[in-house]
């Protein structure tokens, strides 16, 4: 996708026509048959990206709720929906809960995966294999993998419970306890994003000259003072966008919460998302739904930006 | 190195054998699950098939519509972004660039309202359009990547010989991108399949339930038999398995052909 940020950023329009003036096909490419191409497209995303993101907006100053669906009225309330948002305790919990699924995620995710790409890089037998087969995870649908972390992390008889327990260690409660239920979510998130940061970081790290190494330890430059010289900084720009990326997608996460705790016990693991989620489609109050939603949508975009500004930085580079 | 490397695997790995190894001790209940399926059997699979067989084809339906629908709208947009430069062409695939960060939730929030007004809750056509809205961006700029490496000069060659653009999309440009519009066929299968949010805020009833949404209704309640549910998971996870190995080769070919300019 980063190519394709380039591009974008790279291209401006007119830059082909002017290149090529008076070539016959300019003449043959009228306008509108050009614009047909596109047009389709982009009446599609105008529905489907740009009404819901204005309606959204309309909706979190109104009374939005069942009776709207039969009456058709959905009276203006102000900041109403805001003030009932930012009010509530469980405010507090989501935004908290929501900041440490994501640094929790994609600390842990970016560490292991640089491990592993780093492990992976010294080619050894199987080496390709193994790195094949981590890619297996990627084939279960979310809530599959859900469903079977579920079933692991079950207190009584999960795999993992009976694992610990055969080094005498009692039963852990890890998605019915308060305590311990936003842990376990994280846990099973990092495990799902292990293989996308191994693979992209992977990649980074073999576009690495390898004579930069070579000139390296000539200089006595080898093991961690080779990493931090030479390896550190060829891919810092993948490195931005393994961790942005990262950040825009596990801001996102719905499928994985609502599948392992339904964003309980007691909110435990309620996120922005997930709460979002119960305003419009559990307790049908679609304004404050809406509402939550445009502060996902606002910090979901800081990131945008941060992302779309390195991608056009690391063009520039 | 090896010996590592396949111990870290074999735990990365482990629920997927969890998976299919409780999928087939489906007669158990969960306190007598062994860790080897030491006698097999497929009483889960059968149960599974009886729960889920609608859902499934719901799933397949849907995701194939979705197919065909991102085809149609992304692959002629994706020629026109790699070939014309129009005004607003830059600005558009910043849009889209955009989109992939919105959070499908702001979506369905929205959208379930407009669904409700024209009447698309709870139908094939409803979820085939959103299902479709969510993998068209990422199929555009994928297949434009690899569309912007074909030389002009191959269609231009059409042009002179008195072919409009459009004859020379469908004759040279499409076959010639056929990798990159199977990859980004894939795509869409395999997110279509997968999606769980959309389904779960656009339908109600179980009149048009994706199997995601089985799974969900399995382990939404206190689950005492793992067995089918596992079973369903495998078989929720087949479709991609099998995608995968029959089109790897144009995977590799449309992902790359992007990249060689």
């Amino acid at each position: 996708m980063s190519a394709s940020v380039e591009a974008a950023v790279g291209s401006r329009p007119a830059a082909v026509v002017a290149g090529h003036p008076g070539r016959p096909r300019a003449r043959v490419l009228s306008s509108l048959s050009r614009w047909l191409f596109i047009a389709p497209a982009v009446l599609y995303v105008a529905v489907f990206f740009g009404y819901p993101v204005v309606k959204n907006v309309v909706m979190s100053f109104q009374d939005y709720s069942t009776r709207t669906f039969f009456t058709g009225e959905a009276p203006w309330v102000g900041f109403k929906n805001y003030a009932a948002t930012f009010g509530s305790s469980l405010f507090t919990t989501t935004v908290v809960n929501t900041a440490l699924f994501t640094i929790g995620s994609i600390v842990a995710q970016f560490v292991i995966g640089l491990g592993l790409a780093l492990f992976f890089k010294r080619s050894f037998p199987l080496s390709g294999f193994l790195r094949g087969l981590l890619l297996l995870p990627w084939l279960l649908p979310l809530i599959a993998s859900s469903a079977v972390w579920k079933w692991m992390l079950d207190q009584d008889s999960g795999a993992v419970n009976q694992f610990l327990g055969l080094f005498g260690i009692p039963a852990v409660p890890w998605l019915v306890s308060p305590n311990l239920a936003l842990v376990a979510v994280i846990g099973v998130n990092i495990w799902l994003g292990i293989p996308f940061n191994t693979t992209i970081l992977y990649s980074g790290l073999q576009s690495v000259p390898q004579e930069l190494y070579e000139a390296a330890s000539l200089d006595g430059a080898v093991g961690v003072r080779a990493f931090r010289y030479i390896t550190w900084p060829s891919i810092r720009s993948v490195v931005s966008v393994v961790i942005v990326l990262g950040v825009v997608y596990t801001l996102k996460v719905v499928d994985i919460i609502l599948g392992l705790t339904g964003g309980g016990p007691a909110n435990s693991t309620q996120t922005l998302a997930t709460n979002a989620y119960h305003q419009s489609f559990v307790n049908f109050q679609f304004g404050e739904g809406a509402a939550v939603s445009n502060v996902l949508i606002v910090v979901s975009f800081v990131f945008a930006i941060v992302y779309i500004s390195l991608s056009r930085k690391a063009v520039d580079e | 190195m090896s010996a590592l490397g396949v111990l870290f695997l074999a735990l990365m790995i482990f629920p997927v054998y969890w998976m299919v190894n409780s999928s087939l001790q489906g007669a158990q209940g969960a306190a007598s699950m062994t860790w080897f399926p030491t006698s097999p059997t497929f009483d889960g699979y059968i149960a599974a098939f009886q729960q889920q067989s609608q859902n499934f084809l719901t799933s397949m339906i849907v995701s194939l519509g979705s197919v065909i629908v991102t085809l149609v709208f992304a692959t002629p947009a994706a020629y026109g972004l790699a070939r014309f430069r129009m005004r607003g062409t830059g600005a558009f695939l910043l849009v889209l660039l955009v989109t992939q960060m919105i959070p499908t939730i702001v979506i369905a929030n929205a959208l379930y309202t407009l669904f409700n007004d024209v009447g698309l809750l709870n139908s094939y056509l409803g979820l085939i359009l959103a299902d479709a809205a969510a993998q068209i961006p990422f199929s555009i700029l994928l297949m434009r990547a690899f569309m912007e490496s074909i030389p002009s000069s191959l269609v231009e060659a059409a042009l002179v010989d008195g072919a409009n653009n459009f004859r020379a999309f469908i004759s040279i440009v499409v076959p010639i991108s056929r990798n990159a519009i199977v990859t980004a066929a894939l795509f869409t299968f395999l997110g279509a399949w997968g999606d769980f949010l959309i389904a779960l805020t656009l339908t109600s009833t179980t009149a048009v339930r994706p199997i995601t949404l089985g799974i969900y209704n399995y382990i939404g309640s206190n689950v005492t038999n793992w067995g089918p549910v596992m079973a369903t998971a495998v078989l929720a996870s087949l479709p991609a398995a099998v995608l995968l190995v029959i089109a790897q080769r144009y995977i590799a070919a449309g992902a790359l052909g992007g990249a060689v300019k």
